[in-house]
């Protein structure tokens, strides 16, 4: 066994988004501590949300994060929805989910471009990477571009979008701007094909770890918008039950929570998508994936930015399916009349399971507000993750070896830190 | 001759305003040949305490640490330069600052509330520190931020629109929705920037890019009463993303009332 004594500690953590940092120690050949402490200050959103009427809350919880405003929106619309018990029009479903996989497109290509593979590739940042793959990032950087372009059409802007609302949407994209936007997803579908391929050769390290996926699953197609949340060991619950077998804990050191299953950490996002839903893959996807010849579920958790590669793929052929045939709507949003009660959403954000709970009065104001960002419930699953990748990368690596590692575990998971604090209530017991 | 540095510092907010460099495309990679960045922890370059021409800040600041860290950056920048509404105006975090929210949401949320340290305040980064330019919006317009790089790296001052949302529909022609479909819209009162996307969107402006100049609130809650809104609804409407702003604290806060909400 060896003596030596490490301690490494990152202060801030580069390409995440939101400020954490990393304490390792390692003593005689054994981790002593490890911690991933998010310091992000709280804003403390859901006593923001209470006392606002129905209608204001797409638009605050679009703040909680710049990268993924729609997945708050989606989550927002159909609690809000449940609750005074209506159903949107099968137009409105359609367009939430080409709404989202703009959302994915965005959220993903600026993931894996940008943050995530210039560890696999050997560089600090995407700028260094650029004059060494260039065509690689220039097709992420379309592809990032192409999903703006995607949110635009519904949203009018891509960072806290305005277009959607309670019921549906303000306004509905005319056959020409959608004809144009068809054209341009076409083109990028060969973008989308080499970015799987490039994604699949990338030299990530080999790391089988046991953990428990969870995601939504859908009756029919890949889980956006809508579901039953599933995981690989037996849970198949309606969202309203998400309560019942989901607990979050406070710890210190840190502004978020941590999530559990019946107590024990679980993965949400890209890889524990397509782990459960591989059935429920659009045919073209399907084909692009068997060809990657890296199979599927996966338990290598570095498999993660393949699956968002895939993602980009799905999203991509889903937008072009569901624009299709489009015609302008005779109506963009149904007419909202609130009434009291309960309701809860659930959507895949870019980064998993993003899940709301809302209870409103019978003018429409809202009296208690939960919201469970995906970053909270990886949180358990990545110190886990941390533990088990750094004895099989092996202690006795060399510190900046060990730092990078640790690193490169944790952006794999893209992290949202601004998302995982600001929220996260809890059973409190008050003094 | 050396390229200027420049610098992106995060503070508390959602990462949305670092977007308009992220979200740049080509954009991106053209800038990063005519400057240096030397600080940009989400790009993934980190140097806290350089040296820089331009910092950019994202975030208001909302705890000690945070406080220290804006007077740091203070010293190291040539010129400080907001980006968006959190760091301009506070944000939508600052409506903790309307009852003295702090302590007790701090309860509310967290189980163990002593790990929270945080100030009574969540403010605008120039209530610290001096600053040299601000970049209204939630979000910041990425063409307004690109815009004004360009113009500081020419040595210009950036220029600084500040006329309404109205004057932005005209140039549009979008069709007025307060008019047209009474619609209690924060056009009249709010400066332009965005393009006039909510109306032209038909929907309402809900002021995220804070006070125009020359506004006339009064005329504005007045009109809002004309419209039917209840005088908290009023004071919503105002006490928003940008409730720190002190044309619309001045405007919103006689009608507020604890949680905002209807008796």
């Amino acid at each position: 066994m060896t003596e030596r004594r490490v301690s490494i500690h990152v202060p801030a953590m580069t390409r995440v988004e939101g400020e954490g940092s990393l304490r390792l120690r390692i003593e005689h050949g054994k981790i002593e501590e490890l911690a991933l402490d998010i310091f992000e200050p709280p804003r403390y959103f859901e006593k923001f949300l209470e006392g606002r009427r129905y209608h204001e809350v797409m638009d605050i919880v679009a703040r909680i994060c710049g990268i993924c405003p729609i997945a708050y929106q989606m989550s927002a619309a159909q609690a809000l929805e449940n609750a005074f018990g209506i159903t949107p029009t099968a137009w409105v479903r359609d367009m939430r989910r080409v709404f989202y996989c703009g959302e994915w497109l965005q959220s993903h290509a600026l993931h894996v471009h940008l943050l995530a593979a210039p560890d696999f590739l050997g560089f600090d940042s995407v700028i260094g990477m650029a004059e060494k793959h260039p065509e690689a990032v220039r097709r992420g950087l379309r592809l990032q571009g192409l999903g703006n372009e995607l949110i635009r059409l519904l949203g009018a802007r891509s960072v806290h979008p305005v277009g959607a609302c309670v019921g549906g949407f303000f306004r509905a994209p005319t056959t020409e701007q959608v004809a144009a936007m068809r054209d341009r997803l076409s083109a990028a579908l060969p973008d989308a094909e080499a970015l799987v391929a490039w994604s699949a050769a990338l030299p990530v390290p080999d790391d089988d770890q046991a953990f428990v996926n969870v995601s939504l699953r859908h009756p029919s197609d890949y889980p956006f918008a809508e579901g039953r949340i599933v995981s690989d060991n037996g849970l198949d619950i309606a969202i309203d039950d998400y309560d019942q077998h989901f607990e979050e804990q406070h710890r210190s050191q840190s502004t978020a929570l941590f999530s559990a299953l019946h107590g024990e950490a679980y993965l949400v996002g890209p890889l524990a998508r397509l782990n459960l839903n591989l059935d429920r893959l659009p045919a073209a996807s399907r084909e692009l994936l068997a060809q990657t010849g890296i199979s599927f579920p996966s338990s290598n958790m570095f498999h993660s930015l393949l699956a968002r590669a895939m993602e980009i793929h799905i999203a991509v052929v889903e937008a072009m399916r569901l624009l299709e045939y489009y015609a302008e709507p005779p109506i963009a949003h149904v007419e909202v009349t609130p009434v009291a009660g309960v309701g809860c959403g659930a959507t895949e954000a870019p980064r998993g399971l993003l899940w709301q709970r809302y209870e409103l009065d019978d003018q429409g104001i809202i009296r208690d507000a939960r919201i469970v960002p995906p970053t909270s419930q990886n949180q358990a699953r990545l110190e886990v993750d941390l533990q088990q990748s750094l004895r099989a990368f092996g202690l006795d690596q060399a510190d900046d070896a060990l730092r990078l590692r640790a690193e490169t575990v944790i952006r794999n998971y893209d992290p949202c830190i601004s998302c995982a604090t600001h929220f996260l209530k809890i059973d409190v017991e008050r003094r | 001759m050396q390229r200027p540095h420049i610098a992106v510092h995060k503070f508390s907010s959602c990462d949305g305003c670092q977007l308009a460099f992220l979200n740049a495309g080509e954009d991106l990679l053209e800038l990063a040949q005519l400057v240096d960045i030397r600080h940009f922890l989400e790009a993934g370059i980190a140097d806290e305490y350089a040296q820089v021409d331009i910092a950019f800040v994202e975030g208001s600041i909302s705890t000690s640490e945070e406080l220290t860290r804006i007077q740091r950056v203070r010293a190291n920048s040539r010129f400080v330069v907001t980006l968006g509404a959190c760091a301009t105006a506070g944000g939508l975090q600052a409506l903790r600052n309307l009852d003295d929210s702090n302590e007790a949401w701090k309860h509310a949320v967290y189980a163990q509330p002593e790990f929270i340290q945080t100030l009574d305040q969540a403010e605008p980064v120039s209530a610290h520190i001096e600053v040299d330019f601000e970049l209204w919006g939630c979000p910041v317009n990425g063409q307004q931020v690109l815009a004004a790089v360009q113009q500081l790296l020419f040595g210009v001052t950036p220029l600084d629109p500040r006329d309404k949302v109205c004057m932005e529909c005209k140039r549009q022609h979008a069709v007025c929705v307060m008019v047209t479909e009474g619609r209690p819209c924060m056009g009249p009162v709010t400066r332009t920037g965005c393009g006039a996307l909510c109306p032209r969107f038909g929907r309402d402006c809900y002021a995220c890019f804070g006070p125009a100049e020359n506004l006339n609130t009064d005329a504005m809650s007045q009109r809002l009463q004309g419209l039917g809104l209840p005088p908290s609804d009023i004071a919503r409407r105002f006490l928003f993303i940008n409730s720190h702003a002190p044309a619309f604290h001045a405007a919103g806060r006689p009608f507020y009332r604890e949680g905002f909400a209807d008796d």
